[in-house]
């Protein structure tokens, strides 16, 4: 299973990270009583740990290589797609939407303000995830600059409020709305463009939209940000602040849940098998009768709306914009939740997002390693799982004669 | 077959220029309803280029592609969008396939239709009757096509996992599944075995018998030979023969082109 070479490669590794982490985790320099201290114990161990990590990957992929070998040859069946048909199976579906909504609706009663005040952040990424998963992973268009859209949204809310004195409700139709447009806007210039070309306008993009907020201080109120703006109300009721986040819990939750009803029917849909196509092979979409252009603007302006949505709710929640929360780390970490979660996958953006957003935020005691483990978790899920924790299933259609 | 009087599809003087490489010179063809023509020439010819003049994937340089429709207005195809000539009624396979590898056999059919349906966003997000109905008749059409082409049992597979064989048919029911009246097969017959062949050849012959007319490229003589009404010999980008099977079998330039010129006077 092992050979003399792995060992020696494995050797190689170890050696390397004792090497590379040497700085970091054997010095330790006391600045006050100017000392040095040498932690050595650190090297051994980052030398063991990574001697096993390698030996194990190796004998993972090794045999994921193998085994794709043999359903080349022919002699052992995919399994993948019927495995995890399962997951579409709708008592499966029915089950854990059940168990889900339950968790959803006694959460208010069992946990504090400060865990409600967590989860509807997580639920705002939800919504976020699966609005850029339209764009990102069902249509495959590459967009690192989705947070311009969730500023949009954000921006439209606490802008309409400030000088027109509108309501949470109508701001938010609008909000999406201009998003929409926006996405559009942004639709037009890219449309030739794919993959790495395309990110790279896209992230254009994103800073233009954050530089113009930061520097337009007529339009925008510049850095300083936005305040005063109110949660949203009910029939103007007054509440106090408690009952107000959890008033904004209840609403979040419907959101997520319109959101997941119709993204779900958008995919599976005339236009969601079209995005679907574009993103596998555009030359080939398009000698299907498929109008490029049309799709993509579609999945642009419809990905955009999401984020306008959750942009709206997010003025609402925080009271308080500016444009230092739309920088581009939020594009990165919307991108991971897709990424991770399972491109295309719906199910798998939910849980992505929950990962990628409530993990940090309980694991606080380890917040100085949080950049080092996002760091490995991706690597490690690229290497070992790249369609994500919950991969895309494909739909089956059965005959009804 | 009887010529009717004006050909399906009239191609005259195509010329295609990539900078200052003339992949097509001043190229005519025609292709009357109802026939099977074979386009072939040794590699590198231009066959290929003229397939994505045709299909809008190129711009053509110059000159006049035309199609005349059954029951319809003479459409010049030249400033036509790919998919726009797709709903004209042209549909294509691809000489490296193209499928959609990550779909089922059943929806990659089934994308085929779009261009033939019109649910919108509202429609999906609602669901309204239209819709359903409409959704129903996809599946049932595409479940049709892949009937006749024998692949019902692969229906819910990958399309990327189907072996070759039935990787070319797939292409082929998906462009079958956008209503052609004119189908263009770039290769179809290429990586084949024997066996494959000659069910190819079969299933191109039971196409033409639905009424449609076939286009294709390829190398495998015996089924061009065996198959094609017409024939256009190409090299260079530029024409060199035409005519039916044995007419240019015999054609001295043909032998030429495909063997060299020694063989001719040996």
């Amino acid at each position: 299973m092992i050979a003399l070479k792995d060992i020696r490669n494995a050797i190689g590794i170890g050696l390397w990270f004792m090497f590379l982490t040497f700085p970091l985790l054997v010095i330790k320099v006391n600045p006050v009583e100017k000392t040095v201290i040498w932690r050595w114990n650190n090297m051994l161990l980052i030398g063991a740990a990574s001697f096993v990590a390698y030996l194990v990957s190796h004998i993972i992929l090794r045999r994921r290589d193998a085994r794709q070998k043999r359903i080349r040859q022919g002699s052992e069946q995919i399994t993948t797609q019927s495995n995890l048909l399962f997951l579409k199976t709708p008592k499966f579906l029915l089950a854990l939407s059940c168990t889900g909504l339950l968790f959803a609706l006694v959460f208010p009663a069992l946990f504090s303000t400060y865990q409600i005040n967590i989860m509807i952040t997580a639920l705002m990424y939800v919504v976020l995830g699966l609005g850029l998963n339209i764009v990102v992973g069902v249509a495959g268009l590459l967009n690192l600059g989705y947070v311009a859209f969730y500023a949009v949204g954000a921006y439209t809310y606490a802008l309409l409020h400030l000088h027109f004195g509108l309501g949470f409700w109508a701001a938010l139709p609008i909000g999406g709305l201009l998003s929409a447009l926006f996405g559009i806007l942004l639709g037009f210039p890219v449309l030739r463009l794919r993959g790495d070309y395309l990110a790279i306008v896209t992230l254009g993009f994103g800073e233009i939209i954050r530089l113009i907020l930061e520097n337009w201080n007529d339009f925008s109120k510049g850095p300083s940000g936005i305040s005063n703006i109110p949660r949203p109300g009910f029939f103007g009721l007054e509440m106090s602040l408690e009952t107000a986040i959890i008033y904004l819990y209840y609403l979040m939750i419907c959101m997520v849940l319109f959101t997941i009803f119709v993204v779900n029917r958008l995919q599976n849909s005339r236009i969601g098998r079209a995005w679907f196509a574009l993103r596998e092979d555009e030359i080939a979409c398009q000698a299907m009768g498929i109008d490029k252009t049309r799709t993509k603007l579609t999945a642009f302006a419809l990905g955009a709306t999401w984020a306008g949505m959750a942009g709206v709710f997010f003025a609402a929640k925080t009271t308080f914009i500016n444009p230092a929360s739309f920088t581009f780390l939020e594009s990165a970490i919307i991108l991971c939740i897709v990424v991770l979660g399972g491109m295309g996958s719906i199910v798998g953006v939910i849980v992505g997002a929950f990962v990628l957003i409530l993990v940090p935020e309980y694991l606080r005691v380890f917040a100085d390693y949080r950049m080092l483990a996002f760091g490995v978790v991706l690597v490690v899920m690229m290497l070992l799982r790249p369609q994500g924790i919950v991969a895309n299933v494909r739909r089956t259609y059965t005959h009804k004669p | 077959m009887p010529p009717s009087t004006l050909p399906l599809l009239n191609v005259s003087g195509l010329t295609m220029d990539f900078g200052g490489i003339r992949a097509l010179d001043h190229l005519d063809l025609q292709v009357q309803s109802g026939e099977i023509v074979a386009l072939i020439g040794p590699n590198g010819a231009g066959k290929t280029t003229f397939f994505n003049c045709l299909t809008g994937l190129y711009t053509p340089t110059s000159g006049d592609l035309k199609l005349n429709p059954p029951g319809r207005p003479e459409m010049r195809l030249n400033d036509l969008k790919p998919n726009q000539i797709t709903e004209q009624g042209l549909a294509r396979t691809f000489q490296n396939i193209r499928l959609f590898a990550n779909m089922t056999v059943l929806e990659n059919v089934m994308i085929g239709r779009h261009c033939r349906t019109k649910a919108q966003i509202f429609g999906a997000i609602f669901r309204t009757h239209q819709t359903v109905r409409e959704e129903q008749a996809i599946v049932e059409a595409s479940r049709a096509i892949l009937e006749k082409m024998g692949l019902t049992s692969q229906a819910d597979e990958f399309a990327g996992n189907l072996p070759y064989g039935a990787q070319r048919r797939l292409e082929i029911a998906r462009a079958l599944a956008t209503e052609p009246i004119l189908l263009l097969l770039d290769e179809p017959a290429a990586g084949m075995n024997q066996h494959e062949t000659k069910e190819l050849s079969h299933l191109i012959l039971a196409i033409r018998q639905e009424g449609l007319s076939i286009l294709l490229i390829e190398h495998d003589m015996k089924l061009v030979m065996s198959l094609s009404d017409h024939i256009f010999v190409m090299d260079y980008g530029r024409k060199i023969a035409e005519g039916r099977p044995e007419e240019v079998r015999n054609n001295l330039l043909v032998i030429k082109a495909y063997l060299g010129e020694d063989f001719i006077h040996a």
